[in-house]
């Protein structure tokens, strides 16, 4: 009977439609653009991060092979590593303090001693450039320019290493591999290997690390290098990295920071959906009468809902557009963002496949969340045309919504599957997101309900009117306080975590607890180094005495035996780390005998000595009472006996070991000692540690001062990204916000002309604006706030074992910010309300 | 002469709450192709919903509403739509135009739901017959209201319906205004042939039509 109506009717009709709104329908969308515009510059960061690793694998080892081991190679160990490569460096790692002679500031670092052309690839950044390879060739060393800048230290002036004074040669400024982080936690100072007996700091048991570092003229070849040389070198306990297995885990370490960064970001994402749908929603409501209209004179209702699905599809394909276009901008300054995490040099190109993947994800994500008010559009009765409805209006259940519910939910899993590629934590995350949705939305509700519910009656009326205000028909409170809301947990989640953190170092430092380590003491040096102590009155009684050790087997099963047997269950660290164990007669405070029972001194006559072992390290590795453990105490076998498993707190400032011995064992052991003290004062604590590194320069020093500093530091880093991240979430808030005013301007007109008209001044309608804003201020803050409380609480509780003590004043700080900029933002967008005269008004 | 309306016991019953509300009761009357005829009634007697039933916006509680020997309750919404298109014409008391459309396109807008093709001289013909011939590119919101209502009565006529309603066609409007559109109204249906029912409490007007039906309290009196 009809000519079908054409696809391309729809889109000219939905293009004439959209005439007015365009504007209008593109501020509803900026919050997806924001949201599209930081996974886009996460994806190309990603890309670009992806490409720059392996153009730059080479440099990130500096070598084609590296072998490293934590004790001097044996001497088939020495004869394979002489048997490789084409040039070869050596390095020896380890922790000491330094002396600047200058200052005399003391400063635990990390001595890297090296011998030999390494860096292959890449170089030894240093100012001058020279001093890179240079210093190699005198008694000159390069210090990390952290260093320099802290301790005011210049080229050429001289630093303490062990009882060796060498000169500045340069200020390093990167090495390969290094980051931002790694040189705020263990700055490093490079000086040559030759020079490294004459410090005294090699000694039979000091913890040093060692490197080889290898170059092959065939590159290629390496790979068959090692699958010749892998089973040797697990024999010798010897690890290696190539450029390709460095690759991967440089790779693998950024893909989890990117999946991170997205994953946030898709919050963000998802939080402007929110608003998204939340806006379509009312621009549908006022287009109510339009489609009734259009039904009336024989529009069907599956063609008034495509008009405006074609609409959404095309703003929502333009929103993306923009968006891709903004992430590739926002792009070019992630590297000053995560600079600090690098390795590596980072360029920023296009990255075409994560533009296209941002404007798919973007148009998807428009047209998922604008279904659920687009569905209403079916609904919508001709009558309405005729202003007739007798019938109240049914909310029946939709099916369609449900279906849109769903396809929601499954989209969200299948992003977070594509980011996480297992299914179980996609499945929470998705799930988490609904949930902290739903707990923030439940949240604001009850906020909502409660301060109408409870609020004074007696309050002014312009203090009534503006918190009727929250309560119009079409409010978006709801979205509004979930979204500002969420901005604000971000950021004060951040802010509880770091007060957490530093709040939980800070702790250890009262009156009577230990706030200085020394370790690495020397059996001879004990006794000079306590009387140094009560010279400085200090206290210091007792030395902790430590004996390294490697674990040969357990329960007769050597590596290779429990490797093979996987029913043993037991760790591959179990085998390959070194133990540092202590031996006493008592128990400390700290630690608590859950099974079996300690004995202090052991009996020669009964048997194997029993040894005392951390409860979770047994469990993790199936250990029980009973079983049998041979150590390699620097050459000597030791068999053992578990007869205890302790519960050991971990935190504070004291030594806690994972294995105990009782007395009466290893006192002829090789051992070094660790003592723990309390300093009165930075002053103190400076002039000791200069004493003991002038004394004793092989001692070192770890000061609470400086573990706290290095925390702040490294928060204030990893705040940065997260500051990053919820500056979005706080950006698409604003937005959100923004449009809601927006599409709210009409009705807000009409109730502004009617107070008028009623006799209210502009300067009551003012305040009556206000009010509500920061009505809406508040209670989105409170909302974040709730939920950072909740969260940091629960994070405290569980994964930090301390207790959450926020601090209020802060609080109000950002309550008061966040009612503020709410306040400001809503004003600055109803100007055009405040100052229309009801006569202007009342004509439209 | 042929009918081209008819209702048979007719009633439109709302339930509100537990409240019943009958709104219409027992309506039976044909309009024949071609007449113009006016229902008329106080505010709330249900001329409006009657109206509804009539164009197939609505569906009656019980009996036969048939337009052009189509049984309209038999209809889904879609064929409703579709026999909307084909045989009915709308004027509203608020003239309904979409704001976001130009004169020009509104009027349009019927002929290209019907599929039609080279529409824009018809509709431009039409404008011309209400004289607003220049003012095809002006959005309804750069309009006077009799402006507006005359792209109402061009939009209407524009894809010929057999059948045209119009909904207190001046309730909107100043006298004058009123009686130059009710005028055009009367001579564009004269020229087109359409079969005009006119929903109002106006009696001038209705005493311009050829036959009214008086309705009160839901039933024709």
């Amino acid at each position: 009977m009809f000519k079908r109506i054409q696809l391309s009717w729809l889109i000219k009709m939905a293009v004439r439609d959209s005439r007015r709104s365009r504007a209008r329908l593109l501020l509803f969308i900026s919050s997806i653009i924001l949201g599209i515009a930081v996974l886009v510059a996460i994806y190309s960061l990603s890309d670009n991060l992806e490409k720059n690793i392996d153009g730059q694998a080479a440099e990130l080892l500096g070598a084609d092979l590296q072998i490293s081991a934590n004790r001097t190679l044996a001497t088939s160990g020495k004869a394979l590593v002489d048997s490789l490569g084409d040039a070869r460096s050596t390095e020896q790692r380890f922790a000491s303090m330094v002396l600047f002679s200058k200052t005399g500031g003391t400063r635990l670092v990390q001595v890297r001693a090296l011998e030999g052309g390494f860096p292959y690839y890449g170089e030894l950044e240093t100012s001058p450039a020279t001093a890179g390879r240079a210093f190699m060739k005198a008694q000159q060393a390069l210090v990390d320019q952290t260093l320099m800048l802290q301790y005011n230290a210049r080229v050429g002036d001289s630093i303490r290493v062990g009882e060796l004074s060498f000169a500045i040669a340069g200020i390093l400024k990167k090495a390969p591999g290094q980051t931002g982080i790694s040189m705020s936690v263990a700055p490093s100072v490079y000086i040559p290997l030759r020079y490294l007996d004459q410090t005294g700091l090699s000694q039979r048991g000091s913890r040093i690390n060692f490197r080889y570092y290898f170059k092959f003229n065939n590159p290629r070849e390496v790979a068959t290098v090692v699958k010749q040389i892998e089973s040797r070198l697990k024999e010798e306990d010897l690890d290696y990295d190539t450029i390709e297995t460095q690759k991967e885990a440089t790779g693998r370490s950024f893909k989890d920071l990117t999946k991170f960064l997205a994953l946030v970001g898709f919050i963000a994402l998802l939080l402007g959906c929110v608003g998204v749908a939340s806006a379509i929603h009312v621009y549908i409501r006022e287009k109510m009468d339009l489609i009734a209209i259009l039904r009336c004179i024989g529009m069907k209702a599956s063609q008034a809902f495509l008009i405006y699905l074609i609409q959404i599809t095309g703003i929502g394909f333009v929103g993306a557009l923009i968006g891709a276009a903004a992430g590739t901008i926002i792009q070019q300054f992630l590297p000053f963002v995560i600079k600090d995490f690098l390795p590596i040099e980072l360029t920023t190109e296009i990255s075409w496949p994560s533009v296209v993947q941002g404007i798919a994800l973007g148009t998807i994500i428009s047209i998922l969340f604008a279904l659920l008010p687009l569905a209403s559009i079916r609904k919508i009765s001709p009558l309405n045309a005729l202003r007739v409805s007798y019938e109240p209006v049914r909310k029946k259940a939709d099916p369609l919504r449900w279906i849109v519910y769903t396809l929601i939910i499954l989209f969200i899993l299948a992003f977070s599957f594509l980011q996480m590629k297992n299914i179980l934590q996609a499945s929470v995350f998705t799930a988490g997101i609904l949930a902290a949705f739903l707990v923030l939305t439940g949240i604001a509700k009850l906020l909502m309900w409660t301060i109408r519910r409870f609020f004074p009656s007696s309050w002014s009326y312009l203090w009534r009117q503006g918190l009727a205000n929250l309560y119009r028909p079409n409010n978006q409170t709801a979205t509004l306080i979930v979204s500002i809301g969420l901005s604000t947990a971000f950021i004060c989640t951040l802010f509880f975590i770091q007060g957490i953190l530093i709040n939980r170092v800070t702790i250890s430092t009262s009156a009577n607890q230990p706030n200085i380590v020394l370790f690495d003491i020397q059996q001879k040096q004990r006794e000079g180094l306590i009387a140094l102590a009560k010279q400085f009155n200090l206290p210091a009684k007792e030395t902790v005495p430590i004996v390294n050790m490697r674990l040969e087997k357990v329960n007769g099963y050597s590596q290779a035996a429990a490797l093979k047997d996987t029913a043993q269950q037991m760790q591959r660290s179990l085998f390959s780390r070194e133990y540092r164990v202590t031996f006493r007669d008592s128990l400390t405070s700290s630690e608590t005998v859950v099974k079996g029972s300690w004995t202090g001194t052991a009996d020669p006559g009964a048997g194997l000595p029993g040894v005392s072992l951390e409860k979770s390290f047994a469990d993790r590795n199936n250990i029980d009472i009973g079983d049998t453990m041979v150590f390699n105490v620097q050459g000597a076998l030791m068999p053992v006996t578990v007869n205890s498993l302790r519960k050991v707190n971990w935190s504070g400032m004291q030594t806690n070991f994972l294995v105990l011995f009782p007395k009466g064992v290893l006192e002829n052991a090789p051992q070094f000692h660790v003592l723990l003290t309390h300093v009165p004062s930075q002053q103190v604590s400076a002039r000791f540690q200069q004493q003991v590194a002038r004394q004793y320069p092989n001692i070192s020093v770890i000061d609470l001062g400086l573990v706290l500093k290095v925390l702040d530091d490294l928060l204030s880093k990893i705040g940065s990204v997260i500051r990053f991240m919820a500056g979005f979430s706080i950006a698409t808030g604003i937005v959100v916000l923004i449009a809601s005013v927006l599409t709210s301007k009409y009705q807000r007109l009409q109730e502004s002309v009617l107070l008028r008209t009623l006799g209210a001044s502009r300067k009551q309608i003012f305040a009556i604006t206000a009010l509500e804003y920061m009505f809406l201020g508040t209670m989105a803050a409170a909302t974040g706030i709730v939920l950072a409380m909740t969260a940091s609480w629960a994070l405290a509780r569980y994964t930090f074992d301390t207790e959450f003590r926020p601090d209020l004043l802060p609080i109000l700080y950002i309550l008061l910010s966040v009612s503020l900029v709410t306040v400001l933002i809503g004003l600055i967008n109803s100007r055009g309300i405040l100052s229309r005269s009801p006569l202007e008004t009342g004509r439209r | 002469m042929e009918t081209i309306l008819s209702l048979q016991n007719v009633s439109k019953i709302y339930n509100s709450g537990n409240r019943v509300l009958k709104v219409l009761d027992d309506i039976n009357f044909s309009i024949e192709t071609g007449s113009t005829t006016a229902i008329v009634g106080p505010s709330g007697s249900g001329k409006t919903t009657l109206l509804g039933l009539c164009a197939g916006l609505d569906r009656s509680s019980s009996g036969i509403v048939q337009l052009n020997n189509i049984r309209l309750d038999t209809l889904n919404e879609d064929q409703l739509a579709e026999v909307r298109s084909r045989y009915i014409g709308f004027i509203f008391q608020n003239f309904q135009l979409m704001p976001t459309l130009t004169a020009i396109e509104n009027v349009m807008v019927p002929l290209e739901l019907r599929g039609e093709k080279n529409i824009r001289p018809r509709a431009m013909e039409q404008l011309d017959k209400v004289g607003l011939a220049d003012r095809g590119h002006h959005y309804p919101s750069q309009l006077s209201g009799g402006e507006q209502q005359r792209i109402s009565l061009a939009r209407a006529f524009s894809s010929r319906p057999p059948l045209l309603f119009a909904d207190e066609p001046t309730g909107n409007l100043d006298a004058e205004n009123s009686e130059n559109i009710v005028s055009l109204l009367f001579e564009l249906n004269k020229e087109a042939g359409t079969t005009l029912i006119i929903v109002t409490h106006d009696l001038d007007l209705a005493a311009r039509t050829q036959r009214i039906i008086k309705i009160k309290g839901g039933k024709i009196v």
